[in-house]
């Protein structure tokens, strides 16, 4: 089906099944129970784990095939949200517009880093993409504001042109007159589940992203990069030139990262200059190799699980902790919040710091591995099984 | 002309301790192969032990005050450092005082001790681990120290100030010929300076005039030949993350005085630092001292009132911007080697 | 229904449904609702967005210690505080119209995007009706505009410049703190009165949004008292070492420092300003000055002993002596042991001044809320007489400029009171071309 082999039709319904579902997926808990803190099924949240998810695609386009790291892809997607919102100011709250443009900027920016970046391979590379990236910052955060709105960020105002929009178009970023903000609630006894017209405009986009990516891990083009990552030189040798093909890696994952920016602009209309900064860049990096640098799925659970730490572990306060063991004896309360108050709240960079390191010494595959390492476990305990079963016969 | 000779000092001096932590994070790379993105974490260790030691030092006893009122209007508790009242109230003021200078002693032992633990208990399992994963699991090193010093000692930067003695400043200008209070720089800066001279110049003597050095020198060349030659140089690798945690914190125990110390402290060095190391070119001491200073003049140069009016926003970009100037003219950086980093 | 932990919110969302033992979907839309987030019967929630990470996240902490004794104080816990001395008399202690105060906490990490997805989530996941807090005014023009859209109010902690109110002003965002203009209105007499009217003043200032209304204030304000402007210069945010934008103010000819610097940036500034020698400088027969016009508790115990003798100006400190705050202060001291900081002050004080306009209004609705804050007078919170005004939803009041202490008795008093400046001398018309360029717009209350 569309150009794929089975196995990947498979693994491609899957995804797309994934994503259709995420409001049920992320909503475990009922409501006011103990747990419904862990809930993750709202608007914003999946919104981001889609767009992250696109991002970190993206990204592992350049570095999962062609082993090129980086560390400036945040301004790829910065610069994605700042065209964006120009197009909701200048033209319409109509996202595809914004969208487009974002791609379009995002690409010809890529390009022109690209060019000079891909001159130099290694570590060499990812200061240069670094500092095209800080650059950027710096700029957009001072000296730039006229056209970023700075420290503040660009938003939309009132009285913004918008030559496109007539009388009564929508206040907010909408789809041909669906607002991305709307969504209805499905109660279900104690469950509520919420369907967000902006997640599910996110998440077909994302699965568009997915799959060509996907073709583009299975085509020739996608070969020849996961040459240049296993030995460049003999590639070189070989009299081939090898530049257009990591320059065309590199602009395509630019694009990704612009649309990525796009889409975080078109759910909430806003571009701020630290979208940019290396600690951005820094992230995605984070997420790609912690889900499993060029593997498919990987970067997606990688997102997912950034951003589902940074969004939920971070408003655990002591409050709700008091809350979750307030059947115990006050001691043993009062003992379990101490131990736990480190690490959740303002805390929860040190445990995502924990997990990062210990994700990468024992799972250096990423999540991925992970998951991999658990499926065998089971796998060959069966096979282990069917031996034992066939040796009698013999 | 003061102008230039005042931030061509600046530029030094902001140099130096770009150099000194460049040079420890060359050293872990020339030496283990492995890029350490915990050594600003390191750094603002060392930081801490300054501020750790001032604190030590003031722990105090308390009294009750009768005659005045905290804030509340309840009797004021009265704090008297112990050290005040073994010492006598001059000397231990005096001591106290002059905590900072006494944090490099109290520091060293800490710095090595950490560094040895970082390199046996975590580095020594990535030597043949891409650089990718030891960028990441030292990322996160460096995000678990940051975590742990924010929950001691909390978010705001901490005053600490250099010892009385050392507060004024010096006018330079009069002694080569200039007029007087034209060229007034801070003692303290001065002895940051001096001293980031004399740990490069300790480290260049010790790689080049011991034996240990030697060995060390040799096994960044070819560790297999060394190895192959009975010599246990995985020993003295060890030795050298120590020394190399060690010339980062010292680097922080100085920096104090100029900048109070916060625990995001590393973190504004780390990036800036890497951009020094590639642009002295990997796996090269004198290339990461030179980078250094370069950059820190440069940097100077561009916050110029003059230059800034001619390029609005320089003082912004300007590490950068020669980063990658260079980088495009030497492709390994000043003073790079072939092949290093570069897959 | 074997599940007995049911919530309020849980009750009316799950409604008929659940009663009848059916799983039946219902399907809820925005219009079923009032307003956005409609509390039920039982209780309310509020949100504190705070910075809990990076360089204000001792200051979130403290508007967080604020917060939760102001919620206490709704809810009848502990000795009222400032409830007792408020010249509004709506509130009695038994939460907000008969419902329980509860809150979440967020992390805005001074940063305008994580403060927007934090906000997001209390408002989408948790239920929030109103969001108050934060430290910075890129975070507070940023979660302002988010709150006008999902339509609910928002109150801003810290923030100074003069957009927030001015050209990025909300119809659902209030704010009580002060701002750039009426730093540099209420500092530049006390700064002739001082220094004299023949002084020439060197700028350093951050190189974004806030710096700059900093500087233009400061700039306006004391030209009109005389004051010559030597030269401004804009610093990177976390320059780090200050040392090469201070040397060229040594032979420049100024004989004041202006720091329009906040935070670490302003901590570093001062101190390379002091190594420098500035304070010991003589220029022009005068002494060397240097000025910090915003000054906060967190920034002064950073610089140390730097700020000796510095003029700069706060919205309140905790050594005022009327009643709002001798009950403010003793409440907060004897929970946490130590004095509120002025951030602290302000997110308290929002949030019963929220609580009051919702029972003066007999309504959680935005709208109706923000009727009842716009053009409120009162009394009792610390400031003395104050006024939100309807035109901007800034509120009037009067300023404090503040001194660095020479010889402070205890690790608090770090700051002493120079003056405090009545609010005719810091007022300006909602159309003064500093604030000139947006409109309110029409409340939103989501429905």
């Amino acid at each position: 089906m569309l150009g794929l082999n089975n196995r990947d039709t498979r693994f491609f319904l899957i995804v797309i099944a994934l994503t259709l579902f995420t409001p049920f997926l992320l909503q475990p808990f009922p409501e006011g129970s103990a747990m419904a803190q862990f809930n993750a099924g709202y608007p914003d949240l999946m919104q981001r784990f889609a767009i992250y998810g696109i991002f970190a695609i993206g990204f592992n386009i350049l570095l999962g095939l062609t082993g090129y790291l980086s560390f400036g892809h945040a301004a790829f997607l910065g610069v994605g949200s700042y065209s964006a919102v120009w197009m909701f100011k200048l033209l319409s709250l109509n996202v595809i517009p914004g969208i487009i443009l974002a791609v379009i900027v995002s690409g010809i920016f890529a390009l022109i880093i690209g060019y000079i970046s891909l001159r130099r391979s290694g570590i060499y590379f990812s200061i240069l993409t670094l500092a095209f990236a800080q650059m950027s910052f710096n700029l957009a955060y001072s000296v730039l504001t006229p056209i970023t709105n700075g420290e503040t960020g660009l938003q939309i105002r009132l009285n913004d042109p918008r030559i496109l929009d007539g009388e009564g178009a929508s206040q907010y970023t909408n789809l041909f007159g669906l607002d991305m903000s709307s969504s209805f609630k499905l109660a279900m006894g104690d469950y509520v589940f919420t369907f967000n017209a902006g997640y599910y405009f996110c998440a077909i986009i994302a699965i568009a992203a997915f799959y060509l990516s996907l073709r583009i891990f299975r085509s020739p083009f996608g070969l020849m990069l996961r040459a240049v990552k296993s030995n460049q030189h003999r590639m070189n040798y070989t009299g081939l030139n090898t530049r257009p093909y990591t320059l065309a890696a590199f602009v395509i994952s630019g694009m990704y990262a612009g649309l990525a920016g796009g889409l975080l602009a078109a759910m909430d209309p806003l571009a701020g200059a630290e979208r940019m900064q290396w600690t951005a860049s820094g992230e995605v990096v984070l997420m790609t190799i912690l889900g499993g640098t060029g593997t498919l799925m990987g970067p997606i659970l990688g997102a997912g699980f950034i951003k589902y730490f940074e969004n939920i572990f971070s408003k655990i306060n002591d409050n709700i902790l008091h809350a979750w063991f307030s059947a115990l004896p006050d001691g043993l309360e009062g003992f379990l919040v101490t131990i736990i108050h480190p690490f959740v709240g303002k805390g929860w960079h040190l445990t995502l710091g924990l997990v990062f390191m210990l994700v990468v010494i024992f799972l250096p595959g990423g999540l991925v591995e992970g998951g991999q390492r658990i499926k065998t476990m089971f796998s060959r305990k069966k096979n282990s099984d069917a031996a034992s079963d066939v040796k009698p016969a013999e | 002309m003061d102008a230039i000779l005042l931030q061509t000092l600046n530029g030094l001096d902001k140099g130096a301790a770009y150099a000194l932590i460049a040079l420890g994070l060359t050293l872990i790379f020339g030496t283990l192969g492995v890029v350490n993105f915990a050594h600003g974490a390191l750094f603002m260790i060392g930081s801490f032990c300054a501020v750790t030691l001032q604190r030590l030092l003031s722990i105090s006893y308390t009294t009750i005050d009768p005659e005045k009122t905290d804030f509340l209007g309840n009797p004021a508790k009265i704090e008297t450092p112990y050290i005040e009242g073994w010492f006598g109230p001059e000397i231990g003021a005096a001591i106290i005082d002059w905590s900072v200078p006494l944090a490099i002693i109290f520091a060293i032992p800490i710095m090595v001790t950490l560094g040895f633990i970082m390199e046996r208990g975590l580095i020594k399992h990535f030597y043949n681990r891409p650089h990718a994963d030891q960028i990441l699991v030292t990322f996160g090193l460096a995000i678990v120290l940051q975590e742990i010093i924010k929950y001691y000692f909390g978010a705001n930067p901490i005053p600490t100030p250099a010892p009385t003695a050392f507060k004024g400043s010096l006018d330079i200008g009069v002694m080569i010929g200039f007029d007087p209070n034209a060229i007034i720089y801070p003692i303290w800066r001065l002895i940051y300076f001096v001293f980031s001279l004399i740990v490069i110049g300790g480290i260049f003597a010790f790689l080049r005039f011991t034996t240990f050095g030697m060995v060390v020198r040799a096994g960044m060349a070819d560790r297999e030949t060394v190895g192959l030659l009975g010599i246990n140089i995985d020993k003295r690798f060890t030795i050298m993350f120590g020394i190399a945690a060690a010339v980062a914190g010292l680097a922080g125990v100085m920096y104090t005085p100029i900048n109070s110390p916060n625990y995001e402290f590393g973190m504004e060095f780390l990036v800036l630092s890497f951009v020094v190391v590639v642009v002295g070119g990997m796996g090269s001491l004198p290339g990461a001292v030179m980078a250094g200073f370069l950059l820190g003049i440069l940097g100077s140069f561009a916050s110029m009132n003059e230059v800034k009016q001619i390029f609005p926003g320089i003082d912004q970009i300007i590490i950068y911007l020669v980063a990658i100037i260079i980088l495009l003219v030497r492709p390994r950086g000043l003073m790079g080697r072939k092949g290093v980093m570069e897959e | 229904m074997s599940n007995s932990k049911f919530t309020r919110r849980g009750v009316i969302k799950t409604g008929a449904a659940a009663g009848a033992g059916l799983a039946l979907p219902t399907i809820f839309t925005g219009a079923a609702n009032a307003f956005t987030n409609e509390p039920g019967a039982g209780s309310v929630k509020i949100g504190f967005n705070v910075p809990q990470s990076g360089p204000y996240a001792d200051e979130g902490l403290d508007e967080l210690r604020a917060q939760e004794l102001a919620v206490e104080h709704l809810n009848g816990v502990g000795d009222g505080g400032m409830l007792n001395t408020f010249s509004s008399k709506a509130l009695g202690g038994n939460g907000i119209l008969g419902r329980k105060v509860e809150f979440v906490t967020g992390n805005t990490n001074t940063k305008s995007d994580v403060a927007r997805a934090s906000a997001k989530s209390m408002i989408e996941k948790d239920g929030v009706i109103m969001i108050n807090g934060g430290s910075s005014s890129g975070v507070a023009i940023a979660v302002q505009g988010l709150c006008q859209e999902a339509g609910i109010i928002f109150m801003a902690g810290l923030t100074h410049s003069n957009d927030t109110t001015g050209k990025d002003k909300k119809a659902n965002g209030f704010r009580h703190f002060f701002n750039a203009y009426m730093s540099g209105a209420a500092l530049a007499p006390v700064l002739e009165n001082a220094y004299g009217s023949d002084r020439n003043a060197y700028h350093l200032t951050s190189d974004y949004t806030w710096g700059w209304t900093q500087q233009e204030s400061m700039v306006a304000s004391t030209e009109a008292h005389g004051w010559k402007t030597t030269n401004t210069v804009l610093t990177p945010v976390g320059a780090g070492d200050f040392s090469s934008y201070i040397t060229p103010v040594l032979n420049s000819g100024a004989d004041v420092l202006v720091l329009n610097h906040y935070g670490r940036d302003m901590i570093n500034s001062i101190t390379a300003a002091v190594q420098f020698g500035l304070r010991d400088k003589q220029v022009n027969g005068k002494d060397f000055q240097i000025v910090v016009p915003l000054y906060s508790e967190l920034m002064a115990e950073g610089a140390g002993e730097n700020i000796k003798g510095v003029y700069g100006s706060m919205n309140w400190n905790w050594q005022l002596e009327d009643a709002g705050t001798a009950a403010f202060v003793k409440s907060f001291g004897e929970k946490y042991g130590r004095p509120p900081s002025n951030s602290a002050h302000t997110c308290y004080v929002q949030t019963l001044l929220y609580a009051d306009a919702v029972a003066r209004a007999g309504s959680f609705n935005p709208c109706a809320v923000g009727e009842a804050l716009e053009g409120f007078e009162f009394d009792g919170m610390g400031n003395g007489p104050t006024l939100y005004r309807a035109e901007d939803h800034q509120c009037f009041k009067d300023v404090l400029v503040m001194k660095g202490k020479e010889n402070p008795e205890n690790q608090f008093d770090i700051l002493e009171k120079v003056e405090t400046t009545p609010r005719a001398q810091v007022e300006y018309a909602p159309d003064h071309p500093m604030f000139a360029g947006g409109e309110l717009g029409a409340c939103n209350s989501g429905a």
